[in-house]
């Protein structure tokens, strides 16, 4: 059976080095795909490239479960031991290290052997643990400050590119009665978006990859240096009041309504905010500005992949279907529908699409990409610290005590 | 002989069957009681001695998650607002009497009324929650624009760490009110009427009335609703998990809440700690369930 199967991809890989359309060969059995694809855009992306999917390799059986995004994380675990599917969707990063450890993921390093790992070669580093890869990454997404353009036109501001022009754009957009930039924190990760941009911006990617691995203590300056860049922000008053009381969807208002200028985020926010009745011309993008000169510029680009679990009972057809939304035309196609990046990099990028035209340009000029705070760091240490951020943002006095506990999480957490 | 051995059989079940009925139909009962029940009772014990992520494989670290729960700050946190759960609920039990006593009268319509006032207890907590999520909103909520026109400034009742717990405390005593009000106006109905006749006679009046002819004559219903309302006060999970998800920075965590957070939420995979927490909620509850028992058992057996 074991040679069969390996005997079967290889012929697949084959086929697929020579033409896109190798999926035709016709797959059967089944295909059991969860996914976490519950907003309206990505569901339907989804459901599309199954659909046609499907068409190519009439005689399978795939069954399709679509799972709310945030109960997928908790589900997760209970699918992956009890009922695995044959396909599912997880994160990049140190955030698939719960369920490799334990051997739940399917090692595909096979897969990433030859073109298509060459293709996918910008996340492969972030896709690899103990030297094996886990799984293929089907889409990414630049973060940056999406602002409102007309005000900052009304106000005579440019894009800043350093850390005093956006302090001194964020002077002018105060003095006008609105607040800078909205954010909501209830569920705590927005905070880490901005942690993670000042860190990279004061001390660089290595330091914030140290910090995240837990090889740096909490308690260093550098790691205060941080704060206090933040806590000018704080105390200028530029994020909107009462942020602990809103999730990212609820924060949204506040930029439709001109009471906040502008809004870090990913750029799936996008949408949201486009619903939310800010017009295309109203809406644009910059990338978050130098803070310390001379630090190369690194962003976040989290990856959103699909994994084979070890309980999977059709692995072959598993592995055939990861290549196919591996594939360069694929990767196009759902990436222009999901208004994020393809990973391939023979894939082409919608340029009709402003904000994922200038994403793309500046996450290849970037110097590295960092996944996001709780990707990078471990679960627990991500929960410990993000709640530090929220605090922080609150009550900036307590610093010195929130990096005391983190420290503390850290040294229970990283031994 | 087949015959025999069924005659046998039989009437072993015959000589002995007014004892064994109540067993069989409490079997099924029983052995769910005991699956669901006991037995995880002490699994829970046995996983707090571990350190177990619930995917690979545990190792046993004995009373070491005990001895950081005794250390960890989020812990007090979660006790401390279970407390002030505790007490707090408790002020369900004269509201939902005192609206019983209002609601007690032949009035047409009464029966609408009832069930208007009965009505937060039939709606699914996690809608609660969003209601008084809205209620509380600080720029667009009831609660704001309402304090707004006196000239007082919006409070942020779910976004600070002083009032949250009070908030969340305040919505869950809408449903418990409503539940306690049920209670008490069964309970009114069994009030002996010639006792209260009695009294009037006698001279008693407005709360003398209340106090010492009406409320001893509720102390079944008194009794059941402080035992549900305890109860409530130490599961409150679902409005925290909708309301404030524990937030901000886990000031509105309770121990249940905590515990999920640290066993099974998103970035939680602490097994044995988060049973090290359900065992010591399990021994708060312990004191309650023993005191109910004993009071039922001291009352069954005076009667």
């Amino acid at each position: 059976m074991r040679s069969i199967t390996k005997a079967s991809i290889a012929a697949l890989a084959a086929v697929t080095a020579t033409t896109s359309f190798a999926f035709a060969d016709g797959l059967s059995g089944d295909l059991k795909i969860f996914l976490d694809t519950s907003n309206p855009a990505p569901r339907e992306t989804f459901e599309t490239m199954i659909a046609e999917f499907q068409g190519m390799n009439p005689d399978l059986k795939i069954e399709t479960t679509i799972i709310d995004r945030e109960a997928y994380k908790t589900q997760i675990r209970n699918f992956l031991t009890a009922n695995a599917p044959d396909v599912a969707t997880w994160y990049a990063g140190n955030r698939m290290l719960p369920y490799v450890q334990p051997g739940l993921f399917e090692d595909v390093s096979d897969l990433w052997e030859g073109e298509l790992g060459e293709n996918l070669a910008s996340t492969k580093a972030a896709m690899t643990i103990d030297g094996k890869q886990w799984g293929v990454p089907y889409s990414y997404y630049q973060w940056g400050v999406y602002y409102r353009a007309d005000i900052y036109n009304e106000l005579g501001l440019t894009e800043p590119k350093t850390f005093e022009e956006m302090k001194s754009n964020c002077q002018a957009v105060l003095d006008s009665g609105r607040k800078c930039y909205t954010i909501g924190t209830k569920f705590l990760w927005t905070a880490a978006g901005w942690f993670d941009y000042l860190n990279m911006r004061t001390n660089g990617y290595e330091f914030h990859m140290d910090l995240t691995a837990g090889r740096v203590a909490w308690t260093d300056d550098r790691v205060k240096q941080t704060f206090a860049n933040w806590r000018e922000l704080i105390d200028m008053g530029a994020f909107i009041d009462n942020h602990t009381a809103y999730s990212w969807q609820e924060a949204i208002p506040f930029m439709a309504k001109g009471e906040a200028a502008a809004y870090l985020m990913g750029n799936f926010a996008v949408d949201a905010i486009k619903d939310a009745g800010v017009t295309d011309d109203q809406l644009d993008f910059y990338q978050f500005p130098m803070i310390v000169e001379g630090v190369p510029m690194a962003e976040e680009a989290p990856t959103d992949t699909l994994h084979i679990p070890s309980n999977a009972k059709n692995k072959a057809n598993a592995k055939a279907f990861l290549q196919y939304v591996a594939s360069a035309d694929v990767q196009t196609e759902i990436n222009a529908k999901l208004g994020q990046l393809p990973v391939n990099n023979k894939s082409s990028v919608n340029a009709d699409d402003k904000f994922v035209s200038q994403g793309f340009e500046m996450l290849n000029g970037a110097y590295a990409l960092a996944q996001f705070f709780d990707r990078d760091a471990p679960a627990e240490m991500a929960k410990v610290g993000m709640e530090g951020f929220q605090e922080f943002m609150v009550r900036p006095d307590n610093l010195d005590a929130i990096l005391t506990r983190l420290d503390a999480a850290a040294k229970r957490i990283y031994k | 002989m087949a015959t025999q051995t069924e005659q046998a059989n039989r009437s072993w079940y015959k000589r002995n069957e007014i004892a064994l009925t109540p067993w069989l139909f409490l079997i099924p009962g029983i052995l769910m009681f005991l699956f669901y029940v006991i037995l995880p009772v002490f699994q829970s014990f046995y996983i707090s001695t571990l350190d177990w992520d619930g995917l690979g494989q545990g190792t046993s670290v004995g009373f070491e998650n005990y001895r950081e729960l005794w250390h960890d700050p989020a812990f007090y946190t979660s006790l401390r607002n279970n407390l002030i759960w505790l007490a707090l609920y408790l002020l369900a039990i004269p509201a939902g009497l005192f609206i019983a006593l209002f609601l007690n009268q032949t009035v047409t319509g009464i029966r609408l009324y009832k069930s208007l006032f009965f009505f937060p207890f039939v709606i699914s907590q996690v809608v609660v929650g969003l209601v008084f999520t809205w209620f509380y909103d600080p720029t667009f909520g009831l609660l704001n624009t309402f304090i707004g026109w006196f000239g007082f400034g919006p409070i942020n009742v779910l976004g600070d760490p002083r009032y949250v717990t009070y908030g969340i405390i305040a919505a869950g005593l809408w449903p418990q009110t409503a539940y306690c009000m049920i209670l008490y106006l069964t309970g009114l109905n069994a009030v002996d009427p010639e006792q209260v006749e009695a009294a009037r006679l006698d001279g008693a009046k407005g709360w003398r009335m209340l106090w010492y002819v009406i409320i001893p004559q509720l102390k079944p219903a008194t009794f059941i609703a402080f035992v549900v309302t305890v109860i409530g006060a130490l599961r409150s999970f679902d409005l925290i998990s909708i309301m404030t998800n524990g937030g901000p920075f886990g000031e509105s965590r309770v121990l249940s809440f905590y515990m999920f957070e640290v066993a099974l939420s998103e970035y939680g995979f602490r097994m044995g700690y988060g049973a090290a927490i359900a065992v010591v909620l399990f021994l708060i509850m312990l004191c309650f369930i023993t005191y109910f028992l004993y009071s039922m058992y001291k009352e069954e057996k005076g009667h």
